[in-house]
């Protein structure tokens, strides 16, 4: 499932980053944990129910200005269909 | 022989062996603690702070019932605050909706609720007490809190045949993750075994069922499947690898690499009152003893699977080899798999109606079995 440019990722209930303070970071859930690094983690980060998934694009192709931005956004895309099919996500219209 | 001792990455902390249900296939020991013996909350306490700074993600709240005691709101607070992530395996039973609302403020992350059926009357038969109702009641107020809500279901002959209707339940409710975890034979379950073990027609049934299911529920309810090891062609990788990933602290203190360890002879336990977490994880005989390949025998000494399964489960191969460094008899490679198959040839030429379907409610004319129910200890 694609996600919806409009649609606001939020993660899902139980579903949480480690502290700031707690090295390495990682996102977790319910009987597993995802460490996360580089883009992972700026796109968990914006995953607050307030960034639609268009916005979390634009905001992370800046900071890897670098990468050709239509492959950025084609790593977004399928990086957050993985995490709802994982149950750690959840879009809100 | 130096070598990297990997960090836990989960604690499974027994808080007590109180608990208001008697099931047939408790996982605890034989021999229960009395609440005298339990650790203080200060200890705890200390427990948690010293798991986080080992690296450990993950604080499993079980037990007995670890809503026994009457300090579970401090103690979810202190594991959160020292940087866990809090799990409470529960029957839900004493719990309403003031408590569970402390917990979810004192920083609770997931609940994971355990149902014995679907049917109220096999659950109350299974518990040894009649939780079923009181359970619904439960899952309707998680509804009401942001946490994360697994239903678990052992599974067994007696209920294999139910899991649309356990699915059903989960579906109807807040659960994002239901887990059918098939009876594992230690303690408790060891003495029912004959009872609880099922068929291999009804194992074959539910694995095709449950995999059509986790094929339609995909991205809206996770399916956790544990099958019985017994009908397994290899053993599980039992704890992850002993004193590899998991950490297991009982009632009293003792630190253990898992559930069953403490029916293996020779093996000494050392206690979280004595030493620190890190120090018992790194140095402890019992963690040391079965922690890497050195203690391998045949076959699994030089088997390409043994960084898989590390052999297997050390307290099965004592239950059915009498050996706890022996090859897990569950393996087809096993000297001992006879054993298991002769286990499993009785299991299946007894006569067991399974229903006509895995709704069928059909009355069961099973003649029903002598259970020996877990009791509750002082």
């Amino acid at each position: 499932m694609t996600p919806e440019l409009n649609s606001f990722p939020r993660l899902a209930p139980g579903c949480r980053l480690n502290e700031k303070n707690q090295q390495p970071r990682t996102l977790l859930m319910p009987e597993r944990a995802l460490r996360l690094n580089g883009p992972s983690l700026e796109i968990v980060e914006r995953c607050d129910g307030q960034h639609t998934v268009q916005q979390i694009i634009v905001e992370v192709q800046k900071i890897y200005s670098k990468a050709e931005p239509h492959k950025v956004e084609q790593d977004i895309l399928g990086y957050l269909a993985l995490l709802q099919k994982e149950r750690a996500l959840d879009f809100v219209l | 022989m130096a070598s990297i001792i990997p960090n836990p990455l989960a604690l499974i902390a027994e808080l007590t062996h109180r608990c208001p249900l008697h099931c047939v296939y408790c996982s605890n020991p034989l021999e229960l603690q009395a609440r005298t013996n339990e650790l203080t909350t200060e200890v705890w306490s200390r427990v948690f702070k010293e798991a986080a700074e080992a690296g450990v993600l993950q604080a499993d709240f079980t037990g007995g019932e670890p809503l026994a005691r009457p300090d579970i709101v401090d103690l979810v607070r202190a594991a959160r605050s020292a940087g866990l992530y809090v799990n409470l395996i529960t029957s839900g039973l004493p719990l309403d909706e003031t408590r569970l609302a402390a917990l979810a403020e004192a920083g609770l992350d997931h609940i994971q609720l355990s149902f014995q059926s679907a049917r109220e009357e096999t659950a109350n038969e299974i518990s040894g007490t009649k939780s079923h109702a009181h359970k619904l009641r439960v899952l309707d107020w998680l509804r009401h809190h942001h946490l994360a809500v697994t239903l678990n279901f052992v599974i067994h002959r007696r209920n294999i045949d139910q899991l649309e209707e356990m699915l059903a339940l989960a579906e109807s409710s807040c659960a994002t993750r239901i887990e059918f975890a098939n009876v594992q034979y230690y303690g408790w379950a060891f003495a029912n075994r004959e009872n609880l073990l099922p068929t291999r027609e009804q194992l074959d049934r539910s694995v095709e069922f449950l995999k059509r299911e986790q094929e339609r529920l995909q991205g809206k309810i996770r399916i956790e499947f544990v099958v019985p090891d017994y009908y397994a062609k290899y053993p599980k990788p039992c704890m992850g690898g002993w004193g590899r990933k998991l950490m297991l602290i009982t009632p009293t203190g003792d630190a253990l690499p898992c559930h069953a360890a403490q029916v293996i002879p020779g093996l000494s336990f050392e206690n979280v009152k004595d030493r620190s977490l890190r120090e018992i994880w790194e140095q402890s005989a019992a963690f040391q003893k079965f922690r890497g390949e050195a203690w391998m025998q045949q076959p699994c000494k030089t088997c390409d699977r043994r960084e898989q399964d590390f052999g297997g489960c050390r307290c099965q191969a004592l239950l059915l080899a009498e050996d706890a460094a022996a090859t897990d008899p569950v393996c087809s490679l096993a000297p001992l798999r006879p054993k298991v198959d002769a286990i499993l040839a009785a299991v299946n030429l007894a006569p067991v109606s399974v229903g006509a379907g895995l709704a069928a409610p059909a009355a069961d004319p099973l003649t029903r079995p002598v259970w020996l129910y877990r009791p509750n200890p002082a």
